[in-house]
């Protein structure tokens, strides 16, 4: 008696097993969430553009016409953590979230990435450039898909340091990002033999820069690097040349710069200035045709910055791994294995691949902004002085801290 | 020593745009009762005019500064027509809600046709470069900046005042009825103050376009600490608000060099403290 129930209980088990696998096989319907900072001084580089990014992973995967059914819902988080946090809990619970896309400012991140974890969602990080995403803060959720900090430093920084720029002053945003960039930073230049001879953390979304520029200017360090982003790297750019410190022989490191600052600037401030994308609009015919149907949809007709690029590049290798398991299993870790284990391809990013700490690896570029004779359209902003190979501008994983790594 | 001297000139520049904002609210008030929440919005929509004046009419920025102010104040004018001349008698919270509703409308049409970061606006070539004042490198643009708020602050302080037709505004705003019966149409110069107050604003907003990005959220981002500026001062009080704006910019200054974590909460700390202390603000009467 007692072996026969266990023998009809093996038997139920066995059938709820197969029922599971066959209703796991046929379950196609998605839920994308794109938090991002809608309306503040971030909104232009992530924003609505990628949630319209977002959309055209979507329509360009052309799973719908395979039975899938992709919603993407969006939400600001005001640059808050809290109500970051708030808003991704409120989507796993309530929306049914299984991916959450973007995520500018690495405070944000952070705080969003302990929630995937918890709650077994997939992470797709294009916004934030905190390195610590995929270092101690790493999760089998998250992939961190379009730059980081470390990249930052290991190319624009290196850069100027082996040009001879070997005493710096920082301006950082007093955050997480900011101090993750500087710290960065800092190693590199140290490591090239450089120094570090003051810094000065000013709050985020700071309009008047006067006060730190003339401490940067007093330091009579060779370089100022801008550990901020945003409006707050654009202001300290656009009032460090009215306080002549170009013409002091002092010179600005934007360490992250976007097509958006670049525009909010005018080329006249903007001229000259080194940094690091891993994307631009203007690199091929491939990256020039999305450009083109993205900016069309876009209200003020921009093309996408890197961070929108990332979220459409990421978000269809995702579609790829769903794809490649038959359905979508409602498993982040199993998902995120999955696009570890494809290699990354697509017009906007090109090769690449995931390593195990989620470090979305592929190539990052050194730009020069144009002078104004040079630019010949009103995005037409860039020069490209140098391509460094994702090997080379992403945290090796030898040094990497993630947990995930010592299995 | 030289740093401070430098730090403490950076923050006069501030001030002057906090003494000049909160001057606008202290005669808006003053005159009118209503707490103007939409004043950063205002001083916004300076900025962009300036912008507008300059890429599609060629107008250059010394129109602008006269220009500006006055499309501006007559866009207040009809808002005050319109919509706030109804509130007048209620409670202080409905002006307050109703120009934080305006405040907002006006800054979310910006920005859904403009972005956040904002839109480039150059120094005019009168006021490009630099002298070398021996402790600091001085832009020009920005001792032009002091120097010419100080006389708006100081013309606006005198016209209320001192002239007669400040002593009409005071009289109309301590019993409008007798006033009227003088045979002064009050309405019309309650509208026109509001238009002053607004035209300040924008004056402000034209000022800062070539310091600070034409951004759609610039106002948004000082208003709030206008506002304790204001409070500071003491509500209403012309002089008050002119006095705390610049020595706030100051104290402000000082502490972005001291201690620059602090800088966007000092102001609010010194509210807190002056509130306990003298809760009329510094230079304000008991109602």
């Amino acid at each position: 008696m007692k072996t026969k129930s266990i023998a009809s209980f093996l038997l139920g088990t066995a059938l709820a097993v197969t029922t599971a696998g066959v209703a796991f096989a046929q379950d196609k319907t998605v839920k994308i969430g794109a938090l991002s900072d809608q309306s503040g001084l971030y909104a232009d580089l992530g924003g609505p553009g990628s949630t319209l990014a977002a959309q055209m992973a979507v329509e360009d995967s052309g799973l719908a016409a395979k039975g899938w059914k992709i919603d993407i819902i969006s939400g600001d988080h005001q640059n808050k953590p809290d109500i970051g946090t708030a808003i991704a809990r409120q989507w796993f619970d309530v929306d049914k979230v299984d991916i959450i896309v973007d995520v500018p400012n690495s405070g944000v991140a952070l705080a969003v990435n302990n929630v995937v974890k918890e709650k077994n969602g997939v992470y797709i990080n294009s916004g934030a450039a905190t390195s610590d995403l995929t270092n101690a803060q790493c999760t089998p959720n998250t992939v961190h898909w379009t730059y980081d900090t470390y990249m930052l430093a290991h190319t624009t920084g290196q850069a100027l340091v082996k040009a001879g720029g070997d005493t710096w002053f920082f301006l950082t945003a007093d955050y997480a990002f900011g101090a993750a960039l500087e710290r960065d930073t800092t190693s590199v230049i140290t490591a090239n033999g450089g120094k570090v001879v003051g810094s000065v953390k000013h709050p985020l979304n700071t309009p008047d820069f006067s006060s730190f520029l003339l401490q940067a200017q007093s330091s009579k360090a060779k370089i100022i690097g801008l550990a901020n982003a945003g409006g707050d790297t654009t202001n300290a750019i656009k009032q460090a040349a009215e306080f002549g410190i170009g013409k002091g022989g002092q010179k600005l490191a934007a360490l992250l710069l976007f097509l958006t600052d670049v525009k909010a600037l005018g080329l006249e401030t903007a001229q000259g200035l080194n940094f690091t994308e891993t994307f631009y609009w203007d690199m091929d015919d491939k990256t020039r045709a999305f450009s083109k149907r993205f900016a069309e949809k876009m209200k003020n007709n921009a093309p996408p910055t890197m961070v929108q690029a990332g979220v459409y590049s990421g978000l269809r290798h995702y579609f790829k791994a769903l794809e490649a398991l038959g359905g979508n299993p409602h498993d982040g870790v199993k998902v995120v294995e999955k696009m570890k284990s494809m290699p990354t391809e697509d017009d906007l990013f090109g090769k690449g691949e995931i390593q195990p700490n989620g470090r979305t690896i592929h190539n990052a570029y050194l730009f020069e902004v144009k002078k104004p004779s040079e630019s010949k359209g009103p995005w037409d902003f860039y020069k490209l002085v140098g391509t460094v190979p994702g090997d080379q501008a992403f945290t090796p994983l030898s040094e990497s801290k993630c947990a995930l790594l010592k299995k | 020593m030289q740093a401070l001297y430098a730090q403490l000139l950076v923050g006069l520049i501030n001030g002057s745009f906090y003494a000049l904002l909160s001057l606008g609210l202290a005669v808006i008030f003053g005159m009118l009762n209503i707490i103007n929440f939409a004043h950063g919005a205002l001083y916004m929509m300076g900025a962009f005019v300036a912008y507008f004046l300059l890429s599609l009419g060629g107008i250059n920025y010394w129109w602008a500064l006269l220009l500006a102010p006055i499309i501006v104040g007559i866009f207040g004018m009809i808002l005050e027509r319109t919509m706030l001349q109804w509130l007048t008698g209620l409670d202080h919270l409905y002006g307050l809600l109703l120009t934080f509703g305006i405040a907002l409308i006006v800054q979310g049409v910006f920005q859904n046709y403009f972005g956040s970061s904002g839109l480039p606006y150059a120094i005019p070539d009168q006021l490009k470069g630099g002298m070398n004042l021996g402790f600091m490198f001085l832009p020009i643009y920005r001792g032009w900046v002091v120097i010419f708020s100080l006389v708006v602050c100081l013309a606006t302080w005198f016209l209320i005042e001192k002239t007669r037709l400040g002593a009409y505004l005071r009289a109309a705003t301590e019993n409008p009825t007798l006033v009227r019966a003088f045979g002064i149409n009050v309405p019309r110069m309650i509208t026109l103050t509001y238009g002053l107050g607004v035209g300040l604003a924008a004056l402000a907003g034209v000022l800062s376009a070539p310091i600070n990005q034409v951004r759609p959220l610039m106002g948004a981002d000082l208003i709030i600490v206008v506002f304790a500026v204001v409070v500071i001062g003491g509500m209403g009080s012309i002089m008050g608000s002119i006095i705390t704006g610049f020595a706030l910019g100051v104290i402000e200054g000082l502490t972005k060099y001291f201690y620059p974590e602090a800088s966007n909460t000092v102001v609010f700390v010194l509210m807190v403290l002056v509130l306990l202390v003298k809760p009329t603000g510094l230079t304000g009467r008991a109602a």
